[in-house]
C-alpha cells in the first residue's frame, strides 16, 4: 500500500444557488442554505444588547456595543471605498468629526432633537466631506489615502488655533438618548441596514460602475461615464455612513470635541477589514465587533494593551491574511470530503 | 466642414517632452467608410487615437466630429457623442463576468438616452441586452462564455469584448486600436466578417492595424504615419506602391508581395 490512500476532494456547491439574479427558491434546503448565514448574523447582532446583562457584564459594555457598531459603519464605508471603488480612505476620523460637530452644532444652536440632527448631520456632513475631498478625487491609491489622512489632522488644529466650536473644550451639553436600549438597538439596526444596503448596491448596475472604476478607470471613461462623478457619489455614500456614526457618537457622549478627529477612527476600521476580510462587507463589520471589545477588555493590562493588540493583528495578518470572512465564505460554499485514491 | 465627413482632424501636434509624437497630422474620415491608419512601431498611431478621444491632451490642433469641435473635451463626453474607441492593450473589468462588463457602458448617458434594444429600457434589463450584444459580437449565447470572469477569457474574446463595449454605446464611429493583434489566423479570419458587418450597420470605422492583408480587405482608404508625421494617404494599392512608405516599412521590398499575395 502506498502512503497516500486518501485525498481531500473539494467541490463547489451548485452554481445556481450562488449566481446572483437566479433565485434559489426551488427547495427549502436551498433557501435555508442562503438565508441561514444572514439570519445568524442579524439575530446575533440583535441579541447582543440582551446578552450583556444576562452574561453579567457591567453596564459599561453597553456603550462598547454602540461603539463597535459605530466603528462598524466606518469599516463598511472603508471596505466599500477600498474594495469596490478603489479609493483607500484614511478619512474615518474626518467623517466622524464632521458628523459629530454638525450634529452637535445643530442640536445646540438650533435646538433640534436627535431625531432631526442625526439625519441632517448624515446628509449635511456627507456633502461637506465630499466637497472637501473633491479636489483629491483624481488621485488614486496611497495618494488619496494621504490626503484623507491630512484632513482630520488639519481640522483638529484649525479648531484649536482659531478657538471655534468651543475650542479644545468642544461642544458640551448635547442632547442624549432617552435610554441605553434605544441607543444600542437604533445603531445596530442602522448597521444591519447599511450592511445589506451596501451589499445590494454593489451588485446593482451603479455598483458595477463603481467596481469598474476600481478595475479599470480608463475603460469607464471610454464607456462614456465620468469617473470623478462616480467617485464623488461613492465618497458621499461612505462619508455619509461615517458622519452618521459621528453624529451618533456626539449624542451618545452628549459632547463633540476635537478627540473625534482622533486617528483611532481611521485605523481601527482598517484593522477590522484586515481581520474580517476585505471585499466581503460583512467581514469588516464583524471585525469591529471583535476588535473594539478586545481593545476595551485589554485596558486592564494598561499600556501593555497595545502589545497584545499588535500581536493579535500580526497573527491574523500572518496566518489568515485573506481575512476570516473570505475564508469562511469559501468554505461554506464547498463540500469537502475524503475520497479513496 | 465638407459634406460627408464624420471626422476631420486638422494639424494635430503632440510632444512628450522632447519627443515629437505627432506633428501636424491631418486627415478626414467619410461617413460609413473603413479608414486604416498604418505605420511602423512608434509612429504615433495610438497617440493619435488618444488625442482624438481626449485621453491625451494634444498640444495644438483641431478635431471636428460631425462638424462639432471636440478638440479638448473629456473622454467620457466624447464617448457620449458616439465616438468610441477600443484599447490596444485590452482594458476589460477583470473582476466582473463578461456580460457584466457591458452593463457599465450601458449605464452611460448615451446608452440610456438611446434606449432601444441596446440601451435596455423596454426590451429587458441591461443584463439581457448585454448578452444580446455579446452574441452579436461572437460570444456563444448558450455557453458559459458570457458568464465567465473577464480574467479567465482568452485574448480573442477580450478583443471582442473591447468591440462590444463600443457597441453598447451605440456608436457612430469606432476607433479600433489593433483589434487583430495577438490573434491567431483563424481568429482573425472570424473577426473580419464582424468588421464588415459593423460597416454594413452604418458604423464608421477607423482601424489601426499591423495586419495589412486583413486591413486592406475591409479598408477603403489608408493613411501612413512615420515618426509622428503623415507620409501619405490614399487607396491601399497606391499607398503601398509609394517609395516613402516602402522605406518607412523596414525598407522592405518584399512588402508589396506579401501584402497582395492572397
Amino acid at each position: 500500500m502506498s502512503t497516500i490512500e486518501r485525498r481531500k476532494e473539494r467541490l463547489d456547491r451548485g452554481i445556481k444557488v450562488r449566481t446572483e439574479g437566479i433565485y434559489a427558491v426551488s427547495s427549502w434546503q436551498e433557501v435555508t442554505y442562503l438565508v441561514l448565514p444572514r439570519l445568524i448574523l442579524i439575530v446575533g447582532l440583535l441579541l447582543l444588547p440582551l446578552l450583556i446583562p444576562i452574561l453579567g457584564f457591567s453596564p459599561y459594555w453597553k456603550r462598547v456595543v454602540s461603539m463597535a457598531a459605530i466603528y462598524g459603519l466606518l469599516a463598511l464605508g472603508f471596505d466599500f471605498l477600498a474594495h469596490f471603488v478603489g479609493l483607500v480612505s484614511l478619512g474615518g476620523a474626518f467623517f466622524i468629526g464632521v458628523g459629530g460637530y454638525t450634529a452637535a452644532l445643530l442640536n445646540k444652536s438650533l435646538g433640534l432633537s436627535p431625531v432631526f440632527t442625526i439625519p441632517m448631520a448624515t446628509v449635511g456632513g456627507a456633502i461637506i466631506c465630499t466637497l472637501l475631498l473633491l479636489p483629491a478625487l483624481p488621485l488614486r491609491g496611497v495618494y488619496f489615502a494621504i490626503v484623507t489622512l491630512m484632513y482630520p489632522l488639519a481640522i483638529m488644529r484649525i479648531i484649536e488655533a482659531l478657538n471655534i466650536f468651543g475650542g479644545t473644550d468642544g461642544i458640551l451639553g448635547v442632547a442624549g438618548f432617552p435610554n441605553t436600549w434605544i441607543e444600542q438597538y437604533l445603531i445596530i439596526l442602522i448597521v444591519i441596514f447599511a450592511l445589506f444596503g451596501l451589499r445590494r448596491l454593489v451588485n446593482e448596475d451603479i455598483g458595477l460602475v463603481f467596481r469598474g472604476v476600481k478595475d479599470n478607470d480608463q475603460s469607464v471613461r471610454a464607456s462614456g461615464l465620468s469617473i470623478t462623478l462616480y467617485k464623488a457619489i461613492a465618497v458621499f455614500i461612505a462619508s455619509g455612513l461615517g458622519c452618521l456614526g459621528g453624529a451618533y457618537l456626539a449624542h451618545i457622549y452628549m459632547w463633540a470635541g476635537i478627540s473625534q478627529f482622533a486617528l483611532d477612527f481611521s485605523v481601527i476600521p482598517i484593522a477590522a477589514t484586515v481581520i474580517g476580510g476585505g471585499g466581503t462587507l460583512v467581514g469588516p463589520l464583524l471585525g469591529c465587533f471583535f476588535l473594539v471589545p478586545i481593545s476595551e477588555w485589554l485596558r486592564t493590562f494598561g499600556t501593555l494593551r497595545i502589545v497584545f493588540y499588535s500581536v493579535i493583528l500580526m497573527a491574523f495578518i500572518m496566518f489568515r491574511s485573506e481575512g476570516v470572512m473570505v475564508y469562511a465564505q469559501r468554505k461554506y460554499h464547498q463540500f469537502q470530503r475524503w475520497v479513496k485514491v | 466642414m465638407s459634406e460627408g465627413n464624420i471626422l476631420e482632424v486638422t494639424n494635430v501636434c503632440k510632444a512628450f517632452g522632447g519627443v515629437q509624437a505627432l506633428l501636424n497630422v491631418s486627415f478626414n474620415v467619410q461617413e460609413g467608410e473603413v479608414f486604416g491608419i498604418i505605420g511602423p512601431n512608434g509612429s504615433g498611431k495610438t497617440t493619435l487615437i488618444n488625442c482624438i478621444t481626449g485621453f491625451i491632451k494634444m498640444n495644438s490642433g483641431k478635431v471636428l466630429y460631425k462638424g462639432k469641435d471636440i478638440s479638448y473635451k473629456a473622454p467620457n463626453q466624447i464617448a457620449n457623442l458616439g465616438l468610441t474607441r477600443t484599447f490596444q492593450i485590452m482594458r476589460p473589468y477583470y473582476s466582473l463576468p463578461a456580460y457584466k462588463n457591458l452593463i457599465i457602458p450601458l449605464f452611460s448617458p448615451r446608452a440610456r438616452r438611446k434606449g432601444g434594444w441596446r440601451g435596455g429600457g423596454k426590451l429587458g434589463d441591461r443584463g439581457t441586452v448585454s448578452i444580446d450584444i455579446l452574441e452579436e459580437i461572437g460570444f456563444e449565447r448558450d455557453s458559459f462564455v458570457p458568464y465567465k470572469l473577464a480574467s479567465s477569457l482568452p485574448t480573442g474574446y477580450l478583443k471582442r469584448l473591447e468591440l462590444a463595449r463600443c457597441l453598447a454605446l451605440r456608436p457612430d464611429l469606432i476607433l479600433c486600436d489593433e483589434v487583430f493583434s495577438g490573434l491567431s489566423m483563424s481568429e482573425i479570419a472570424s473577426m473580419v466578417p464582424l468588421i464588415e458587418k459593423l460597416q454594413m450597420d452604418g458604423i464608421t470605422l477607423v482601424m489601426i492595424e499591423h495586419r495589412l492583408r486583413e486591413l486592406f480587405r475591409v479598408a477603403s482608404r489608408v493613411m501612413v504615419l512615420n515618426f509622428g508625421e503623415k507620409l501619405t494617404e490614399g487607396i491601399p494599392e497606391e499607398v503601398m506602391a509609394d517609395e516613402k512608405v516602402k522605406e518607412a516599412y523596414l525598407g522592405s521590398e518584399k512588402l508589396l508581395d506579401y501584402t497582395f499575395e492572397a
